[in-house]
């Protein structure tokens, strides 16, 4: 057992940003937390990192305790926190030897563990951190994380701000990382990158709506959903807000996600009634749900 | 130790990338100590007067080229009637009027006593004083002089002498003032916004969430400014040397060990203003409102402490600056060794493990 939490609660004054958190991540996993902002994601990495101690509850990171054995633990993990946090004014090549100093390890004793990642930064190994890329910088702090090769990884939404072709390489970087027996628990506001993951836990307003993989969360989603798609989007999210049927109505893509109350519900229907709202070139399809779905659905 | 020496790289490679603290951290020293120096002195030199002279007999001549073979002075103008005496003080130039009444000479030797009237521009009060001063004392040499030879009933003629500073060049007083500030500022400020700076940019909560212990980073970021502290010590006290021709007369040694225990304690300062600011912009005001005016107007370097009233004196006391320039006042003007300025050390020392205990207590192992 890699990562053990449970019964975790978090306040800050008045808010509640973590209520009674609890679960289990086995050795070798890679395992999402998916939730909005605001959802506590940040606050649990921070306990799980020693940075803050939880109002109740206990959490066990590779077998130590976080509060009190909370020296332990900083010497057996790896955390890359959300905002970009190496030195802006030291190179690539610096910030990658101070953090391996300061792990008391070299670049060179672990460098086939970060090679893959490393090798696509070298050419701007010179180069001030403060002048990377968006993925360059998630790269190198991917780096820095990895380089005294520890137990557990803690990633807090390492592709925000990132572009869609970094991201994608970001996360096949995760799944060979995790070939190496690396215990990685990583955040995210994308759903899409949920289905990357092991198990997911979809977390809310402090709160775990489901733990599972990603397949079954999926599969437990009750509803049928229906793409629709007419030339006013603006005007057909409110025709179908209206609808006297409608069990949920959310954007999605160049799509209306819409589910029916009803069990027998008729498609042609929903299309005449769109119709009377004087809305052309309506399309009602069947699709399949996504995880970003049964969140909305479990986020009701 | 590798750990250590790594961190310390680390400190080295952001000052000497960060233009503008290194501007302040070499270039204010040597611009603050110029301006002392040169610009902001109480002393005078070459000051405008104007004569007015009623008698014009040879002992006003004696005394005017007394007057005029002194640097301190240069007689601009020569008037002859009382009303005039307005009109050049209403120029602006002319900074002081001698009005020697009708009959001077014979006055003084007949009735003993003749009178010299000197009125001061005293828009500055401080030049007004320090003009009428220098004037007095040029007149009462002369006086001396002229009574060598005459056998008088007793005579009290006060006789001032300044010691230690026997030119009264007021660079001597601000060197000592001025190396205070900087080591000060330098030490507290940049240390506090050093650390703060890594909260700021979030590094902290890496270094945090690493096996570095917490007095190896306080350690480690207090290092730096304690050597680039010694060599700004350095750098001022040779060009009081070179520049200002201030002899330094006690041991260079002592002077030495005592500029480190209060760079170390202004250090200790820093790290305590860090702990208790979350931005750099916090730290820089608390380092200035709270470092810097108390250093500049309660140590005791440019208003005298018994000249103030009770309560900012016992509120003076609290300042590590005020012990300090007590201390290197002692070792620079006056030259004396410890067994003079022990307490004071003790003081200091005291104050220092204070604040390192305080700032090693209050710094945080976790975010909050």
């Amino acid at each position: 057992m890699s990562i053990n939490i449970s019964n975790i609660s978090k306040s800050y004054k008045k808010v509640k940003a973590l209520q009674n958190i609890s679960f289990k991540v086995e050795t070798g996993e890679l395992f999402g937390l998916i939730g909005p902002d605001g959802a506590g994601k940040t606050t649990l990495f921070r306990i799980l990192t020693t940075l803050l101690i939880a109002n109740k509850g206990t959490a066990k990171v590779a077998g130590f305790d976080v509060v009190s054995d909370y020296k332990n633990i900083r010497n057996s993990v790896g955390y890359m926190p959300g905002k970009f946090s190496l030195y802006q004014d030291l190179t690539i090549e610096e910030n990658l030897e101070f953090f391996a100093t300061i792990f008391g390890t070299t670049v060179e004793e672990n460098y086939d563990l970060i090679k893959d990642i490393y090798m696509q930064i070298e050419p701007f190994k010179t180069r001030r951190a403060g002048k990377l890329s968006g993925g360059m910088k998630q790269k190198l702090a991917l780096c820095c994380a990895l380089i005294h090769k520890p137990k557990v990884l803690f990633l807090d939404e390492p592709t925000t701000g990132v572009d869609p072709v970094s991201r994608k390489e970001f996360w096949e970087m995760l799944k060979r990382l995790q070939q190496k027996n690396i215990t990685i628990l990583v955040s995210t506001p994308y759903m899409d990158e949920a289905a990357l993951c092991d198990r997911i836990a979809l977390i809310q307003n402090g709160k775990i709506l489901e733990i599972d993989t990603p397949e079954a969360i999926v599969k437990h989603n009750p509803n049928q959903i229906y793409n629709v798609s007419a030339d006013n989007m603006y005007k057909l999210i409110n025709s179908l807000k209206t609808y006297k049927h409608n069990h949920s109505v959310y954007p999605f893509g160049e799509f209306v996600h819409y589910t029916d109350r009803r069990t027998d519900f008729n498609p042609k229907a929903l299309k005449v009634y769109l119709e009377s709202q004087n809305l052309s070139n309506i399309h009602i399809n069947k699709t399949v749900a996504t995880i970003e779905d049964t969140f909305m659905e479990l986020a009701k | 130790m590798k750990r250590f020496i790594g961190f310390i790289k680390k400190e080295f490679y952001h000052i000497f990338r960060d233009r503008r603290s290194l501007f302040i951290l070499f270039g204010m020293p040597i611009a603050q100590i110029m301006l002392f120096g040169f610009a902001i002195t109480n002393e005078i030199n070459n000051v405008d007067i104007a004569i007015l002279d009623h008698s014009k007999d040879a002992t006003t001549e004696a005394i005017i080229n007394k007057i005029s073979a002194s640097t301190y002075f240069s007689i601009n103008e020569v008037i002859t009637k009382e009303s005039d005496i307005e009109t050049i003080f209403k120029k602006g130039k002319i900074k002081a009027v001698l009005n020697f009444e009708k009959d001077f000479s014979k006055n003084l030797i007949k009735e003993h006593n003749a009178t010299l009237q000197i009125i001061t521009d005293a828009t500055d009060p401080n030049t007004a004083n320090t003009i009428s001063n220098y004037i007095n004392a040029i007149l009462q040499q002369y006086q001396k002089e002229l009574n060598k030879d005459v056998k008088l009933a007793y005579q009290i003629i006060p006789q001032t002498r300044m010691v230690y500073n026997r030119e009264l060049k007021s660079v001597y007083m601000f060197v000592p003032g001025v190396m205070t500030i900087i080591l000060m500022l330098v030490s507290a400020m940049m240390t506090s916004i050093s650390i703060t700076r890594e909260k700021e940019l979030g590094t902290m909560e890496i270094l945090l969430v690493s096996p570095l212990k917490p007095f190896q980073v306080i350690v480690g970021k207090v290092f730096p400014y304690i050597f680039l502290s010694i060599i700004n010590a350095v750098v001022i006290v040779m060009l009081s040397i070179f520049i200002f021709k201030m002899p330094v007369q006690g041991s260079l040694f002592l002077l030495a060990l005592e500029s480190i225990l209060f760079i170390v304690s202004a250090l200790a300062l820093g790290i305590l203003i860090s702990t208790i600011s979350a931005t750099q912009q916090t730290a820089m005001m608390i380092s200035l409102m709270g470092l810097m005016l108390p250093v500049i107007l309660l140590s005791g370097f440019i208003f005298p402490i018994s000249s103030m009233p009770l309560p900012l004196q016992i509120i003076s006391n609290i300042i590590p600056a005020k012990w300090f320039v007590i201390i290197i006042k002692g070792i620079m003007l006056k030259g004396v060794g410890l067994q003079f300025i022990w307490k004071e050390t003790l003081i200091l020392v005291g104050m220092t493990v204070f604040f390192i205990a305080l700032s090693v207590k209050k710094y945080k192992i976790r975010l909050e």
